[in-house]
């Protein structure tokens, strides 16, 4: 099972370690975390997604938030929220064709394409996770010679 | 506000939070701190290793429910507190231990004597503090007490560079203070207890399962009224010993990988248990799958992370166990709630007790484990303070010594560490000068901290070190009888060293007994002393302790005497 964590955070030095540790400590998962300022500056947002059974998905909300530094821990209903992880891949082009190709792929997509060479193009999608995996199988094809990945921002809507 | 120094501030936040001693040991990069505590009322004890001090902080932290606080330097001397902050955090106790670092611009430059001490104790520690400035200091202390203290007690690390311990600053002290992360308090849940009440009531074979949460609240007199009322059968985890007087007739003792065979047995047969601050520890329950099997857990406990992270919970009930119990006392006697004694499942606890408190087959011989610690229980007063080591001796103790006072037995339980029992002692005679303390020793783990021998003598603070004394890592080579076909290594001692030379070597007294008279006659000059007496009592090393529930085995399949 995947679960988005939405943790509110001291804005203190520190922390991310703290949290990064109690996840190995506890031999959980972390699938991808994002760490931001917020509009409190005396609070950060982690954005943790993992993967584990029910009870451990509980049990790591419950180990967070026992943690002093977490002001709130929640955990996101996927349904309920919107969320995006930004990617960036540069992939590699061997003949005329495949620009073309590209492109094509990255217009369906909705990823913008950046320094296009003859032997390389840079795309960028915003999306979630499971739309980057898919993008991600299709240039496989083209040979992915490297990419980046932030990490989910995830916000739940109309509030709570 | 007055401009004194970083060191002087954290004198006076101690003096403020009522602490009169500390365990220590100074050195490079914490004698600004030493040199105000020389010019403060607070009394110094020596250690001769930084985990001795951490262990006696421990062992006073646990005794006087109020943190006991250590000193150590910086590098070598914060690393050696930390196998002493682990065992403290492990079992809840409450300690503050406060280490010196190098100056701050020096932090990160591989210094001598620098270690990240913030960052290598992180995972063994409730929380930790490095003040950059001097003025953070007051603030620091009030919150290092407030956090390990409240809610589930723990161990709190404070350390303070060395320019941060020099440099003068306008001081501000509160009183108060708020985290707004930390919510050590909730409220009792009545409406689950009063569920937790039905349950109890509905059940044919209820059982209380008493943990450490029960000691650290000092809720014996709540928890003995409840047992009472409803006449459920008392058992404990091992931490949770002497939670409940253990002569009492609802008692049957603690469960677990040595448990008295009659609390494994009736655990096993319970269709319903009200765990009271507990872990649910592989070593209490074995597999936990099997345990929850035909049994519905009622779960009280302060920390909501362990309500089922072991177990599967039919009822949770969150908050402090004494104003928990309360609750269920009030409620059951607003209903007139009693249980009769003539119940049968009360009787068939007691037949069971019975039978296994006079046919548990036991070692022969005369200095074997059950009679050595059935006559310290006959010499020693009620009241006195028991800490024991890890090991073989320590299992024989669940066994065979009665706890009749609550909150008098502390051992090592979660980490399990070797050589924690003698400098807890120190530590508990310090919180109790009044009470007779006793370290229940075997030779394995007093040979890892004996040196605290010294601290007991000059400081004045005499322990009787009780040495279950087989000249061998006495668990480990029960294992090696056990599941490894007598291939014995790395556990025979080889008759070295002789422990009442050893003990006279530091001004100690040293008494080896061949029989019980002499043992007897042994404690009674150890409880006269002014100063500490090693006990050594030798035992037939191919003693096992038993019952014995395999690691990965459920309580039912426990190991007897054959």
């Amino acid at each position: 099972m995947w679960a988005i964590l939405s943790i509110l955070v001291e804005n203190k030095p520190g922390i991310l370690f703290k949290v990064t540790h109690l996840f190995r400590s506890r031999n959980f998962n972390i699938d991808s975390i994002s760490v931001g300022t917020t509009q409190n500056p005396e609070f950060s947002k982690m954005t943790i997604t993992t993967i584990g059974d029910e009870k451990q998905i509980e049990q790591i909300v419950k180990q967070l938030d026992k943690m002093i530094d977490t002001i709130e821990v929640k955990r996101l209903d996927d349904k309920k929220t919107v969320y995006r992880e930004l990617v960036l891949f540069r992939v590699k082009v061997s003949k005329a064709s495949d620009t073309m190709e590209i492109n094509n792929i990255a217009n369906s997509f909705g990823a913008k394409i950046h320094d296009a060479r003859k032997d390389s193009i840079m795309l960028e999608l915003t999306a979630t996770p499971d739309q980057i995996d898919n993008l991600q199988e299709l240039l496989s094809k083209y040979e992915i010679l490297d990419m980046a990945k932030t990490g989910v921002a995830a916000l739940q809507r109309g509030g709570d | 506000m007055e401009t004194i120094s970083g060191a002087r501030a954290l004198m006076k936040a101690l003096e403020k939070e009522g602490v009169k001693e500390v365990f220590g040991l100074p050195g490079g990069a914490n004698l600004p701190m030493y040199d105000e505590l020389y010019k403060s009322n607070i009394r110094h004890i020596l250690v001769r290793h930084e985990q001795s001090a951490a262990h006696m902080a421990d062992g006073f932290g646990r005794v006087s429910r109020k943190p006991g606080v250590c000193f150590a330097t910086s590098g070598p001397g914060a690393t050696n507190i930390i196998t002493g902050l682990a065992t403290a955090q492990a079992d809840s106790s409450p300690m503050v231990a406060i280490t010196g670092q190098v100056p701050v611009s020096m932090i990160g430059r591989d210094a001598f004597q620098e270690s990240d001490i913030i960052g290598i104790a992180n995972p063994v520690v409730k929380y930790s503090f490095q003040p950059r400035h001097a003025s953070e200091i007051p603030t620091v202390i009030k919150k290092g007490f407030y956090i390990a203290e409240t809610g589930r007690p723990g161990a709190v690390l404070i350390d303070i560079p060395k320019d941060v311990q020099q440099n003068e600053a306008p001081m501000e002290f509160p009183e108060e203070i708020k985290i707004r992360g930390y919510h050590p308090w909730t409220d009792p849940d009545v409406t689950a207890i009063e569920k937790a009440i039905t349950l109890l009531l509905s059940s044919s074979k209820p059982v209380i399962l008493a943990g450490g949460g029960v000691i650290i609240s000092s809720a014996f007199a709540e928890l003995q009224s409840l047992a009472e009322m409803l006449m459920i059968p008392v058992v404990t985890t091992f931490k949770g010993k002497g939670a409940f007087p253990e002569t009492h007739p609802l008692s049957v003792g603690p469960i677990g990988m040595h448990g008295h065979a009659e609390a494994n047995k009736i655990m096993a047969e319970a269709d319903c248990v009200l765990a009271i601050g507990t872990r649910f520890s592989d070593r209490s329950v074995g597999t936990f799958d099997e345990f929850e099997k035909h049994l519905k857990i009622i779960h009280l406990d302060v920390d909501p992370a362990e309500i089922g992270k072991n177990q599967t919970t039919s009822v949770a009930i969150l908050g402090d166990v004494k104003a928990s119990l309360r609750i269920f006392v009030r409620l059951l006697l607003q209903k007139a709630t009693k249980k009769s004694e003539h119940n049968a499942w009360f009787e068939h606890v007691t037949e069971v007790k019975e039978y296994w408190r006079q046919n548990l087959k036991l070692h022969p011989g005369e200095l074997t484990a059950a009679r050595i610690l059935r006559k310290l229980r006959e010499v020693l007063p009620h009241q006195s303070i028991v800490t024991t080591e890890v090991g073989q001796h320590q299992m024989w103790a669940s066994l065979f010594y009665d706890v009749i006072h609550p909150g008098t037995f502390f051992s090592s339980t979660g980490l399990g560490t070797m050589g924690w029992g003698f400098p807890a002692a120190i530590g508990a005679k310090t919180a109790r000068p009044d009470l007779p303390v006793v370290d229940i020793a075997g030779d394995g783990s007093f040979n890892m901290t004996e040196n605290s021998l010294a601290t007991s003598v000059l400081d004045n603070l005499p322990v009787i070190v009780f040495l279950v004394n087989n000249y061998t890592l006495g668990m480990v080579a029960q294992w090696q009888r056990t599941f490894y076909d007598r291939r014995m290594i790395g556990v025979d001692q080889k008759h070295c060293p002789d422990y009442v030379k050893l003990a006279e070597s530091y001004g100690a007294q040293g008494i080896r007994v061949g029989n019980l008279d002499e043992l007897g006659n042994a404690i009674k000059a150890g409880l006269k002393s002014d100063v500490a007496t090693v006990i050594d009592i030798p035992i037939d090393p191919e003693e096992n302790v038993l019952p014995f529930v395999a690691p990965g085995t459920s309580l039912k399949d426990m190991i007897l005497p054959s």
